[in-house]
């Protein structure tokens, strides 16, 4: 079997060689020109006037484009149509591109784009939370307020109010590749080879730029260095430059931003400001929370809403809630665009929720692990009683979630008594209490954290993938789909589902780059949903071949369709048994057809987005992590010592991929809530907008214990051979290592510590002087 | 300029290059080599080690810094040339595939080449050798299953022979010549040449590592005029010791240096550890750290701690100054015309020297305060101090109010609760995106206190917590 086993990524060898093609790899024809941006020095304005005479003169510059050269749409929103690739009379963040500088070398363009006079009147800018919300500066027009029961009455009636407010930064992706697009113009239309996640959406934005149809433009992706969200939406405006410059010169044209430009031109991780207050019994259950979510957006609207969204839909994370208000404010502001990013929302509505267990558990003095399973869900089936006889009859009724999704796969009760085993979780912590009581410069600390992740798009409409499978006559299989590559091993994992369909090994099988011109409108590979809808219409095409194979060789064998088995790269009909390949040949002898299309949509879920009330999810993925931490009190400075997480990817397609995913989403989680700080100063500019300011986890810093398991269970649902969505969900594990930091924090006196994210030394410095009251 | 090195074994001349330009981007665009990435052009993320071989051994080190009138007569191995000619996979590339070390694939070329760099040399500390190595998506534990699978396997032939080949001198070293692209380029071969020359153009730019002029390029956009390439100085490369001194000379490499510094200075060695990362110590100079003049460089707060003297050569005249004299202001300095550092001198030997770094990150950041203490006790009383910091204020800087404080006092709690105010006298840190300046002066006192703890046997370093 191919499925189930741990094989390298796809690209492996070509990696490690050096001899993996990204984007800007792509050898180009002679001529091509080189594309930079010209960016807005102040983060809102008006604009008065734009000389350019200097950008023109540098040498090597072949043209400059601005707004009024656009030939048709200005236009590379993924929603709302009000994001301009080039600024129109007024800029909105300090870093939006105005201009366009078209030259014969990357390095020409970029010394000419900082050559403009640009005249701007400055306008009032809005830059925090405070002042958006002061403005009144609302997407959608106002707050989107969901509820459940009547919290505040829950709150009023309850023995015991815990309140707080945590502020949560964002995070720039750093994909190690940047923004990168190579348009090359064609008879008839444009070809564009993009690093994005999302290429229909580019072929879309495309189209719209140019006016032309959709069938005259295509966008092929083969893999991108690095994604995370960060190219869902924001490769949109290289791809379109770079098709708008080549139409406009009739050469190819490519446009790669230089690292700094693009951590300043593109959105990052939204920044939250949550403010809680929970009633509880004094056991600690929660019997009414309310939650406010200020979101800071940026300029433009993107894909935010779906996120603040998502934040909402994880505000219970792993708890039962009965009664539960969420007032989310989407706000706007004069800053980069916030966008997608790895959990979309559900990592900062998760660590919402977690820092209410964890001020919950610290002000009632309850031990903070048996705080969270006294709040969990429940689990819909009796522990031990899960095996033989009819499982629905012995089941409780599954607990709701507060917008009526019924959670009715609850494996975390087991995952968690697990992992606090395996992981020695009770022993540690007295231990770690004990240490702590004799050092007085160093702390120690150790937290849970379980994660509870919805997979689908809550656009329930995003659900659908299309494939398209060919069998050649030696019996070797191209297979075509939606989804694209980025580093998590989707190709991999469909490549294994193929070759498990038709019996065969993986070499058999080689996976195109993702065309539009091969299968159309697909949806973003995001959501964690690459595999999930992707596989499952590689599986339907497959089945179709094999199917349409199998009546073949049924009728000349004289045997049922249904027992041809497909198995080891042989073929067994009646008493026959052949290779694929003769399989293959023979159906293509009758003039049988060996290419088929496969289309899935996922199944069950329905979503009003207005009442959020529904199902927005197919299932569940469950995890949790155990970290320990040690901090200086005189410095903040601190170390993840040791992690241990249990993750839950269903019946895994391939368990090494899954494990990478799950080790670099801790890793990349804890990097959020630690060393990852985004600064802007108070005229809006950013100020870490390189890798020497902007610190992501660097090798030292990962766990250095570090045990990962997967649980292994099957999807209860029928996922993709029964395994889950692996992709988002690992990040939120990093969680607790914010939590481990809080508590190491509180170690050094009684008071909260209201440890903020990231927990810069910086941080922990001021919540070790807060615990002590100082 | 004419320029031979041998790359991917094989010898290349160019011919009229640009002395200045990127060796990325000539392997990128001219030698067609797109196997070492640009992940960030400014020597932070890796994506674009080579192995650099020369007369000092082989290397990792960060293409994007380094400019092709760097590499004349040196051996040059990218992604593309660590398999062996027959196409057999170096054992780290295949150890990154067994052991699923590569995800998305973007920044594996170079961690490839840094984990070959440190397989060729022995050297197994991997979270030191690929600290300069940023990875996204892998979370390093693959990176390092990796690393450990392959570090007993024997050196790969053809790199071995590389690094005893003979690659000659540098074809044009000590001569001055116009250069496409560039007003002048010269090449001294010694510190006299360096002296004549840069008397005679004091205008030029002086490029020992390039760490940090190769951004006055690729990032500040700038043209760099007249250049003096200082890598053909090898009478300024060494280190020697005499009557309790070491004499340091100004090219030495932070690596060197921190080899050196092992067994006379330990703490200082232990800084060096977290000087940006391998590729950048490669081939960045003592000289050129305290040249560069950035008020949280490293290494100026510990030499000032140490009482280092500098030595600047002006044309045949030479003077000595003390460090902390040679910083007059914000990148302002103690330095004339047509003068550089050719050495610097500290004690051979200062047991009570400490120094920490504090940044965001452990690894390979910027300082937000770097904090040296060099205190001398004789029967519990402190006798000595010498104190200084970076980042705190304009310039590297002592702390002598705090030092004033100390100085003959007993070495107890109660004296440093004492002192500690007076480094809120010495200081007025400002506030920027690596730390608020009430947090540099807390960090500052910090450090102060965990100076007397370590002293007293207490556990102050979160590196020596084992899980």
């Amino acid at each position: 079997m191919s499925i189930r086993e741990p094989h390298p990524h796809d690209s492996a060898r070509l990696h490690v060689t050096g001899a993996a093609r990204y984007t800007d790899d792509i050898p180009t024809p002679a001529g091509t020109l080189h594309l930079a941006f010209g960016l807005s020095p102040v983060a809102h304005g008006r604009i008065e006037a734009l000389d350019l005479s200097a950008v023109r003169a540098v040498p090597g510059v072949v043209a400059v484009l601005t707004a009024a050269d656009l030939p048709h749409g200005n236009d590379v929103s993924p929603s709302v149509h009000d994001e301009p690739l080039l600024a129109q009379g007024h800029v909105h963040y300090a870093g939006q591109p105005v201009f366009l500088v078209v030259a014969r070398s990357h390095i020409a363009a970029r010394k000419a784009a900082r050559r403009a006079q640009i005249d701007i009147t400055p306008l009032p800018a809005i830059l925090t939370l405070d002042q958006a919300l002061a403005a009144g500066a609302w997407f959608e027009g106002g707050p989107v307020i969901w509820a459940r029961g009547d919290a505040a009455a829950a709150i009023a009636a309850a023995p015991r109010v815990v309140e707080g407010r945590i502020e949560i930064g964002g995070q720039e992706h750093f994909y190690l590749e940047g923004q990168v697009a190579l348009a090359l113009p064609e008879d008839e239309g444009i070809t564009v080879h993009a690093s994005t996640q999302h290429p229909s959406e580019v072929q879309h934005k495309l189209a719209e730029a140019l006016g032309l149809p959709l069938h005259s433009v295509r966008v092929e992706v083969r893999r991108m260095g690095g994604a995370f969200g960060g190219k869902e939406s924001q490769g949109n405006a290289p791809a379109v430059a770079a098709a708008i410059a080549a139409r406009a010169t009739g050469r190819p044209c490519k446009m790669r931003y230089d690292r700094d430009d693009d951590m300043i031109i593109t959105g990052k991780r939204h920044d939250f400001r949550i403010d809680y207050r929970a009633g509880v019994d004094e056991a600690g259950r929660i019997l009414g929370l309310e939650f406010r979510h200020l979101v800071r957006c940026g300029w433009a609207q993107d894909l935010s809403a779906a996120i603040a969204d998502r934040a909402m839909l994880h505000a219970d994370n792993a708890y039962f809630i009965p009664a539960m208000r969420i007032e989310s404010h989407r706000l706007r502001s004069n800053t980069q665009s916030a966008t997608a990013f790895r959990g979309f929302g559900g990592p900062q509505g998760m660590l919402g929720v977690e820092r209410v267990m964890d001020h919950i558990a610290h002000d009632l003095g309850i031990e903070p692990v048996t705080l969270r399973r006294a709040n969990f869900y429940a689990a819909p089936v009796a522990t031990g009683e899960a095996s033989g006889g009819d499982i629905s009859a012995k089941m409780n009724a599954p607990q709701e979630t507060h917008y009526g999704q019924k959670v009715d796969d609850f494996i975390l009760p087991e995952m968690v008594a697990e992992l606090t085993k395996s992981a020695a979780y009770e022993a540690r912590r007295a231990e770690i209490e004990a240490w702590n009581s004799r050092n007085p410069i160093l702390k120690r600390g150790i937290a849970l954290s379980p994660v509870k992740f919805g997979i689908a798009f809550t656009l329930t409409h995003l659900n659908q993938a299309g494939a398209l499978v060919h069998v050649y006559t030696d019996g070797s299989i191209r297979l075509n789909h939606g989804g694209t590559e980025m580093g998590q091993g989707l190709q991999r994992k469909v490549a294994q589902i193929a070759a498990a369909a038709f019996g065969v090994g993986l070499d058999a099988v080689q996976v195109s780059a993702t065309d539009t011109a091969k299968v159309p409108n697909t949806s973003a590979t995001a959501a964690s949903s690459g595999t999930d809808l992707n596989g499952a219409a590689v599986q339907a095409a497959c089945a179709t071949i094999r199917g349409r194979i199998a009546a073949h060789l049924a009728a000349h064998h004289g045997c049922a369709p249904a027992e041809v088995h497909f198995a080891g790269g042989r073929v067994f009909a009646g008493d026959a048994e052949m290779s694929f390949a003769e399989a293959v040949q023979a159906a293509y002898m009758a003039r049988v057809s060996l290419s088929a299309t496969g289309f899935y949509a996922t199944p069950k879920i329905t979503w009003d987005r207005t009442a959020g009330r529904g199902r927005p999810f197919f299932y569940y993925a469950y995890g949790a992590a155990i970290t320990e931490v040690v901090i200086d009190t005189l410095t903040g400075e601190n170390r993840i010592l040791r992690a241990d997480i249990v993750h839950d990817a269903g019946a895994s397609l391939n368990p090494a991929l899954d494990i990478g995913q799950i080790e670099g989403g801790y890793v990349q989680g804890a990097g959020w809530l630690t060393t990852e700080e985004l600064v802007w100063d108070d005229q809006g500019r950013l100020l870490t907008h390189a890798p020497s300011t902007y610190k992501i986890p660097a090798c030292s810093d990962r766990p250095r214990v570090f045990n990962v398991a997967l649980w292994g269970a099957e999807a209860r649902e029928e996922t993709i051979h029964r395994s889950k969505a692996v992709g988002e969900p690992p990040l939120m594990l990093g969680i607790s290592a914010h939590l481990a930091l809080s508590a190491a924090c509180a170690a050094c006196g009684p008071h909260w510590p209201d440890l903020r994210a990231p927990a810069t030394p910086e941080a922990v410095l001021a919540a070790v002087h807060r615990a002590r009251g100082a | 300029m004419d320029i031979t090195f041998l790359l991917n074994g094989e010898t290349r001349h160019l011919t009229d290059a640009d002395p200045t330009a990127s060796l990325l981007d000539w392997l990128r665009d001219s030698a067609g080599l797109r196997g070492t990435k640009e992940g960030c052009n400014e020597g932070d993320c890796g994506a674009c080690t080579v192995l650099l071989t020369d007369a000092a051994g082989a290397r990792a080190v960060n293409a994007c810094l380094l400019m092709l009138g760097q590499i004349d007569g040196c051996a040059l191995r990218t992604v593309e040339g660590l398999a062996a000619p027959d196409g057999s996979l170096h054992p780290v590339q295949q150890a990154l595939i067994d052991h699923h070390g590569s995800q998305c694939g973007f920044c594996t070329p170079g961690i490839a080449v840094s984990l070959a760099a440190a397989h060729l040399t022995g050297c197994r500390d991997h979270d030191d050798i690929l600290a300069g190595n940023l990875c996204r998506c892998t979370g390093y534990a693959p990176i390092i299953r990796a690393a450990k699978a392959a570090q007993a396997a024997p050196v790969p032939a053809h790199l071995l022979t590389e690094t005893a080949r003979d690659l000659g001198k540098p074809s044009s070293g000590g001569r001055g010549q116009t250069a496409p692209g560039t007003a002048f380029a010269a090449w001294p071969d010694s510190a006299d040449a360096l002296a004549a020359a840069f008397l005679a153009r004091p205008d030029a730019t002086l490029i020992a590592g390039a760490t940090d002029v190769a951004l006055w390029q690729t990032k500040a956009l700038r043209d760099l005029g007249d250049v003096i390439f200082l890598n053909g100085c090898k009478d300024m490369q060494s280190i020697s010791q005499a009557a309790g001194e070491l004499r340091i000379g100004a090219g030495v490499t932070m690596s060197a240096l921190r080899r050196a510094l092992e067994n006379h200075h330990p703490a200082f060695a232990a800084l060096l550890r977290r000087f940006a990362s391998e590729q950048v110590r490669n081939a960045a100079t003592i000289g050129g750290n305290i040249a560069n003049g950035s008020p949280i460089a490293d290494t100026p707060p510990v030499l000032i701690a140490l009482g280092a003297r500098l030595t600047l050569r002006r044309g045949t005249a030479r003077r000595d100054i003390a460090l902390q004299d040679f910083y007059l202001g914000y990148r302002q300095q103690d330095r004339a015309p047509g003068e550089f550092i050719e050495a610097i001198t500290t004690p051979a030997s200062a047991p009570g020297l400490r120094v920490w770094k504090l940044s965001k990150r452990f690894d390979q950041d910027i300082s937000a305060v770097c904090g040296a203490f060099n205190l001398t006790c004789d029967a519990g009383v402190i006798t000595a101090a010498r104190v200084a910091f970076g980042g705190m204020a304009a310039t590297p800087k002592r702390a002598t109010a705090f030092e004033a404080a100390l100085i003959g006092q007993a070495f107890t709690e109660a004296t440093f609760q004492v002192a500690i105010p007076a480094l809120a006298d010495d200081f007025q840190p400002i506030s920027d995106m690596r730390a608020s300046a009430d947090y540099r002066l807390r960090a500052a006192q910090g450090m102060a206190l965990r100076y007397l703890h370590e002293a007293q046997g207490l556990p102050v370093s979160v590196l020596e917590v084992a899980p």
